[in-house]
């Protein structure tokens, strides 16, 4: 009696695992957060995340929380192809269709992902922009890679995404390294968003600005979102800004989710242990 | 046929040994191949410092044999020192016939410049390069820029172009402009003017480009397709030199030399010794003119 | 008969492992159906167990119990316990809203842009969402020189009066409504009850729960008294 559109999917991860160091057969099995570890007790592998099984819809928002060393950023970073993958499967629909692992593909290819079908948001400014080139050339990076060899149009395109995210559009040749923090965040943003990708990643965007401007990217973003319906993965420890932005959450512990659903139900009635330490920890 | 014509018997022909010399032409064999690639190569001592020309001497001393005319230029004059000691060097060392003359040359070595007078497809030209990763401007890690040649991954350098024209309003690169070879490689023709960088493309003649402290050859073959890198809307443009001429030949269309007179004033001279020699014995060698888009 | 809403049984208990795996029900054993346009109210108090139940419905808190079958006009009868996560997400925005006591926003956006964003995500043109929110900002009495002001700095009447008018103005299918008229003045109480009757005239069905006497009468056509997570039958209908 219910038509469910489950293959509507928009990003698909099966069984996405990064160990660092040397795997025996059992450190999956020995880590997570049963032992309270991701350290393989037998060889020191380290077992940033494992078993990580999700899926993404168009337009969703999707939070991912936990602690520090949780494997939040991780999986992000795999997914971006920032590192590289031990195991498991991704699938992007705006990418042959979602028929190909794109874990598995070439460099070309996963640069192609990189940088027409995915944008990424850092929180460190430093590693999303190049401070040797302007806050129109870091944009235009994005803009040349996609094949656009027009100044004028560049410049255009920089502009009307500079105005988008509230970067005052004089400042547009000014090199990032002159720009407050929250400013230098709207520029990333702007960056990532360039090629209008369908996914975007925001991995603690927040962290670390003062709360006035902290407000301000948090508006910006959920404001972009309704506009183009970008879907989004956002990566936090904050819990306000997993409520302001998200639609569903996972929660990550030890590298591998303890929970997943829906926001309000994940903050609200949160069922593993873990979630309920964690939301009752919420200020 | 080399043994027999051994110059001095402390050296081997040309200096270097034979089999050093069979290894550089083997990797000028994979350059040609692969037009625009750098390919490492063993870069052999030389009685002179790497960084003053030792890429050029490998390349030529392992190209040339005794019924070979041989050309140097340093900044296009055959007479400057830096030419006339590797020119003594070469010729003592190979017994070929030397040579001021562009057309007569076999092999010509260039620093700074492509000769005027048009190569033709009996000529190699050998070019003295400083620095061949184009790329190390955007990218320090060696690595990193072998990994963007071979993924073809160019934004950076086009947007130190993009970041170049916002600053100056034009894309300003006085020397070493990056091309792209035959639709594939982002390479540097070394710190040649852009006056002479459209003479690459679809040329008679091979050009070897060797950078002896760097260890590395790449190459562009004749009657390749070299093309600067440019926008659509903001063209690659040479030097203007209009309504300037020679004070010497009162000629034009070469690529000048601004002198400075004692007075303050200015004045200029073309910069290719031996195209300035024919121009004042009255004849004007075939040149390939490129004429800047409107 | 089908219902709009139907209720089996339904259970809710939390289980607390901070607190060494302590079980707390919050709910036992609840049925009731309900209709279109229907407006039930819910009575009971503090701790009884209303707002667990909406929540229940809104998929707040994960239920347990046999069957919660609602109606949807995106996907017919749907049971909401077992519904995907996608399901739900679009039933919440495109057919149900629920409007909290409490106001809970983005800081920093606008009282006149929280109340346009609901009628924006249903696809009305920007300018048209935001004449229609300024005009029902005023219809409740919100001052004019509030409404590009910032509601974390307003007082509780005011929050609420946003709360309100944020879940009503786009005129949902199913509203799920807690205390809409606390902290209300009485002319402001009559605006929002002249708006909800004015939804259910147009089909909407209602869920609401109020302490406030007048309001229930005016509102509820029918009311669920709740005691200590039952439905206490003894007061099934006022109306």
């Amino acid at each position: 009696m219910v038509q469910d559109n489950t293959d509507n999917w928009l990003l698909r991860v099966r069984g996405l695992t990064k160990i660092y160091g040397d795997p025996i057969s059992n450190s999956i099995a020995y880590t997570g957060p049963k032992f309270g570890s991701n350290i393989c007790p037998e060889t020191d592998a380290i077992v940033a995340c494992a078993e990580i099984d999700f899926d993404l819809y168009p337009g969703e928002v999707l939070g991912v929380v936990g602690e520090s060393g949780s494997g939040k950023s991780t999986l992000v970073q795999l997914l971006y192809f920032d590192g590289e993958a031990t195991g498991g499967e991704v699938y992007f629909r705006s990418f042959e269709d979602g028929d190909t692992n794109i874990l598995r593909v070439t460099n070309q290819k996963k640069r192609y992902l990189r940088n027409h079908l995915m944008g990424m948001v850092y929180q460190n400014p430093r590693d999303g922009l190049n401070f040797k080139f302007s806050a129109g050339g870091n944009i235009a990076e994005k803009l040349l890679m996609a094949n656009e060899f027009n100044v004028g149009r560049i410049r255009n395109r920089a502009s009307s995404l500079l105005t988008q995210t509230e970067v005052p559009v004089e400042r547009m040749d000014n090199a990032p390294a002159t720009f407050s923090g929250g400013m230098q965040q709207r520029v990333q943003i702007s960056k990532a968003i360039a090629n209008n990708p369908p996914l975007i990643f925001l991995d603690e965007v927040t962290t670390g600005l003062d709360v006035s401007v902290q407000a301000k990217v948090l508006d910006l973003i959920r404001g972009l979102q309704q506009d183009l319906g970008i879907s989004m993965i956002v990566v936090s420890h904050d819990l306000s800004v997993i409520r302001m932005l998200t639609d569903r959450t996972m929660v990550l512990k030890n590298g591998r989710i303890v929970e997943s659903g829906l926001t309000d139900q994940i903050l609200q009635d949160p069922q593993h242990a873990y979630t309920q330490l964690l939301v009752s920890s919420l200020l | 046929m080399i043994e027999a014509k051994k110059f001095q018997q402390a050296y081997n022909y040309g200096f270097i040994d034979e089999s050093t010399k069979k290894e550089i032409r083997r990797k000028m064999l994979k350059a040609v191949a692969i037009p625009g690639y750098q390919v490492p190569y063993s870069s052999p001592e030389m009685p002179i410092s790497r960084g003053w020309g030792t890429g050029g001497l490998h390349a030529t001393l392992s190209l040339i044999g005794p019924d070979d005319t041989f050309k140097i230029i340093d900044q296009g004059s055959d007479a400057s020192v830096n030419a006339c000691n590797l020119r003594n060097f070469v010729k003592r060392m190979t017994g070929c016939k030397t040579t001021f003359d562009t057309a007569d040359a076999t092999i010509v070595q260039t620093r700074h410049r492509i000769p005027e007078e048009v190569l033709t497809d009996k000529q190699i030209i050998v070019f003295q390069v400083p620095q061949p990763e184009i790329l190390r401007g955007v990218e320090r890690f060696e690595f990193k820029t072998r990994q963007m040649h071979a993924e073809a991954d160019y934004a950076k350098m086009w947007v130190s172009l993009y970041e170049s024209y916002v600053k100056f309003g034009a894309i300003m690169r006085g020397a070493g402009y990056p091309v792209k070879v035959n639709g594939r490689y982002i390479m540097t023709p070394s710190p040649i003017p852009r006056w002479d960088v459209p003479n690459l493309s679809h040329s008679d003649t091979l050009h070897v480009f060797a950078a002896g402290r760097e260890k590395r050859i790449h190459c562009v073959p004749p009657h390749t397709l070299v093309e600067p890198l440019e926008f659509e809307d903001v063209k690659f443009m040479v030097e203007k030199f209009e309504g300037i001429r020679c004070s010497v030949t009162g000629e034009g269309d070469a690529f000048m030399d601004e002198i400075y007179e004692a007075d303050g004033g200015r004045k200029h001279v073309i910069n290719d010794s031996n195209f300035l020699d024919k121009l004042k014995l009255g004849g004007r060698p075939n040149q390939r003119l490129f004429v800047n888009p409107s | 008969m089908k219902h709009f809403l139907e209720v089996r049984n339904l259970s809710k208990n939390f289980l607390l492992h901070i607190l060494n795996d302590k079980h707390i029900p919050a709910l036992e054993d609840i049925s009731f159906s309900m209709d279109q346009g229907e407006i039930i109210g819910l009575t009971g108090k503090s701790g009884s167990g209303k707002s667990s139940l909406m929540k229940c419905v809104y998929r707040t808190y994960l239920a347990s119990g046999e069957s919660m079958v609602y109606d949807s006009s995106t996907f017919g009868p749907i049971d909401l316990i077992e519904a995907t996560e996608h399901q739900i997400l679009r039933i919440r925005k495109e057919e149900m809203t629920y409007c909290s006591q409490f106001l809970n926003v983005i800081p920093r956006v606008p009282a006149v842009e929280i109340v346009a964003e609901s009628l924006l995500v249903k696809g009305v043109a920007e300018n048209e969402a935001f004449r229609r929110s300024r005009e029902f900002l005023e219809r409740l009495g919100l001052p004019a020189e509030l409404w590009d002001a910032y509601p974390s700095t307003f007082s509780g009447g005011e929050q609420q009066r946003i709360n309100v008018a944020r879940s009503i103005i786009s005129q949902p299918r199913f509203l799920l409504i807690d205390e809409p008229t606390a902290s209300l003045d009485q002319k402001t109480k009559d605006v929002v009850i002249e708006a909800i009757l004015e939804m259910k005239r147009s089909g909407t069905s209602v869920i609401l729960i109020t302490h406030d006497e007048y309001t229930l009468t005016k509102l509820a056509d029918r009311e669920l008294k709740l005691v200590g997570g039952r439905i206490c039958e003894a007061e099934a209908a006022t109306a």
